[in-house]
């Protein structure tokens, strides 16, 4: 089993001090994998990648990243693998080929940089100076920086916080290109979206743990009951069912269920009795947003 | 290591690029200095003995605003673009690349030292020019001043990055060090030697460049160069270089 591996973590903790950033975590990404870390702020995701980065030294635990123990890894295992960090840094003076060109020569094998600029689709401004760039193609250009070492390893930390729903759709299609290529990709992310649409596996991190790990198909089968909804009646004087798990919010009313059928059964069954209609009916598997929810929202006062 | 050294003549390329692209840093290197010096000279250079020296006005500010410049591009400059770049996460993204910190500092100290040439030779020339200040009598004491000068100013600058919080505070907190220490080494105006001022002066390196950069113009005033103001700068430089390698850092402060 520790053939392929690109990545393996076992009881992993970081302490700054009295805070415990990270409690005994837990992973193996194969390589070749898109493998998602999800969770809140403040729940460890960007600690545990930067212990794999190699930026921060561990507390206690094993790591090994591509076989190497990050922490002894230097130069010879930065230049297998690619970072973006969340803050884009890039120099403003430079034009995007110059930046590239001399990224590129850090490295014994790197890509070309022509076909880097493509990848990232800043073609057209090759030429520009970096501070002429708008925020989304710096962060492209960011990407190809992290590229251009032709990385076997890709960290990407929280990629498209802070772009709009375009420019997040065209990061999307690169980082699914690079999978195609054959690179392992770990990304850390907030978005349920972004893990379900890229990620072949997901984790989601909270308060420092991995609470639940999985494809994100698996992950929502596994985790939370079957989600059906309906509009609840506008006539105030039918009272809801009496049924286990049901709540209500905006004007929503909202099953969740291990056993549907025998939901459905008593909802329709209450509806003819009731001589109403069940308005905008559906159900549903929970979206990867809802086992994500549910395994967030914790009752206070569970944590020490 | 290796690759690190390696990496240097391309790190200056790149950095000479960026920074000949920026108007400010080039303004404040160039520009400013010759700003000062002309000011400088056209208030003082008639003036036949200057207070201490003993010498006309312009003999005195050729080496004192050289000395300044220097100190400028290479301490003042360093410390402000590494703690702006740190605070950029520039400096973060570097260190997460194979290039070592040899290669990525020694490309910004040597860029600082090609500029800190550059301005020596401009000032050396525009003294000589205009104002007739007349050339070196210690070339050889002249250059190397300035090459130790220069690297132990970028050395001294990289490890007071250590002591800025922010890059909003850098500029502040760098210049006034930097103005204070110029002031009373006498790189405005002459301090008489026998002062308080002079006595703490003493301490810093900036007296001993300016001192030594004097000695390169006017050696009748001393029998021999005076080496020993290079050494003591030597040491600062030193001194600083231990303190970079033990406290400069790399990511920015979190709050």
């Amino acid at each position: 089993m520790t053939g392929a591996a690109a990545i393996e973590v076992r009881d992993l903790e970081m302490r700054y001090g009295p805070v415990e950033a990270v409690r005994g975590v837990d992973l193996r990404v194969e390589a070749g994998e898109v493998f998602a870390l999800l969770g809140p702020n403040g729940a460890g995701k960007t600690t545990t990648v930067e212990i794999l980065e190699g930026y921060r030294h561990r507390s206690s635990g094993e790591v090994t990243v591509l076989g190497v123990d990050p922490q002894r890894g230097g130069a010879a295992l930065r230049a297998r693998v690619g970072i973006v960090l969340q803050e884009c840094a890039v120099d403003p003076y430079l034009t995007v080929r110059e930046s590239l060109t001399q990224r590129a020569a850090y490295y014994r094998a790197p890509r070309r940089v022509g076909e880097v600029v493509e990848l990232v689709g800043l073609g057209p401004q090759a030429d520009n100076r970096v501070k002429r760039l708008s925020g989304g193609q710096q962060r492209r250009l960011d990407l190809a920086l992290a590229l251009v070492g032709d990385p076997e390893l890709l960290f990407l930390d929280e990629p498209t916080t802070g772009f709009d729903p375009g420019a997040r759709r065209a990061a999307w299609e690169v980082v699914s290109g690079l999978a195609g290529l054959g690179m392992t990709v770990v990304l850390t992310t907030h978005y349920m979206d972004e893990a379900q649409a890229l990620a072949g596996r997901v984790a989601v991190m909270v308060d420092g743990r991995i609470v639940a790990e999985g494809p994100p198909g698996a992950l929502s089968a596994e985790t939370v009951a079957y989600r059906i909804s309906f509009r609840i009646p506008a006539e105030p004087s039918i009272a809801l069912p009496p049924i286990d798990g049901l709540e209500v919010r905006a004007g929503e009313a909202v099953v969740r269920t291990d056993r549907p059928t025998e939901a459905l059964h008593r909802l329709t069954g209450w509806a003819i009795d009731a001589g109403t209609e069940l308005q905008a009916l559906s159900v549903g598997r929970p979206s990867l947003e809802d086992v994500y929810l549910a395994l967030t929202s914790k009752p206070e006062g569970e944590q020490p | 290591m290796t690759t690190g050294v390696r990496l240097i003549p391309l790190q200056l390329r790149y950095e000479q690029k960026a920074f000949w692209r920026n108007p400010a840093a080039a303004f404040f290197s160039f520009a400013f200095p010759i700003v000062l010096f002309v000011l400088f000279a056209s208030i003082f250079s008639s003036t036949r003995e200057s207070a201490v020296s003993g010498v006309r006005g312009i003999v005195y500010y050729t080496p004192a605003i050289l000395a300044y410049g220097v100190m400028s591009a290479c301490f003042t400059n360093l410390a402000v673009t590494a703690t702006f770049r740190r605070d950029q996460g520039l400096l973060k993204r570097v260190r997460g690349t194979p290039l070592t910190p040899v290669g990525y500092l020694g490309g910004l100290v040597a860029n600082a030292v090609v500029v800190s040439l550059i301005l020596g030779a401009l000032i050396v020339a525009f003294g000589s020019a205009v104002y007739g200040a007349g050339a070196p009598h210690h070339w050889l004491g002249l250059v190397v001043s300035v090459l130790v000068g220069a690297a132990s100013f970028c050395a001294l600058g990289l490890a007071f990055t250590a002591l800025i919080p922010n890059a909003d505070a850098g500029p502040a907190i760098v210049n006034l060090v930097f103005f204070v220490l110029v002031v009373i080494s006498g790189g405005f105006f002459p301090i008489a030697s026998s002062s308080v001022l002079s006595q703490v002066a003493s301490v810093f390196p900036l007296r001993h460049f300016i001192d030594a950069c004097f000695a390169s113009f006017a050696p009748h005033r001393s029998g021999s160069f005076p080496w020993g103001d290079v050494g003591i700068m030597a040491a600062w430089g030193a001194a600083g270089m231990l303190a970079a390698a033990r406290w400069f850092r790399w990511e920015p402060r979190r709050a």
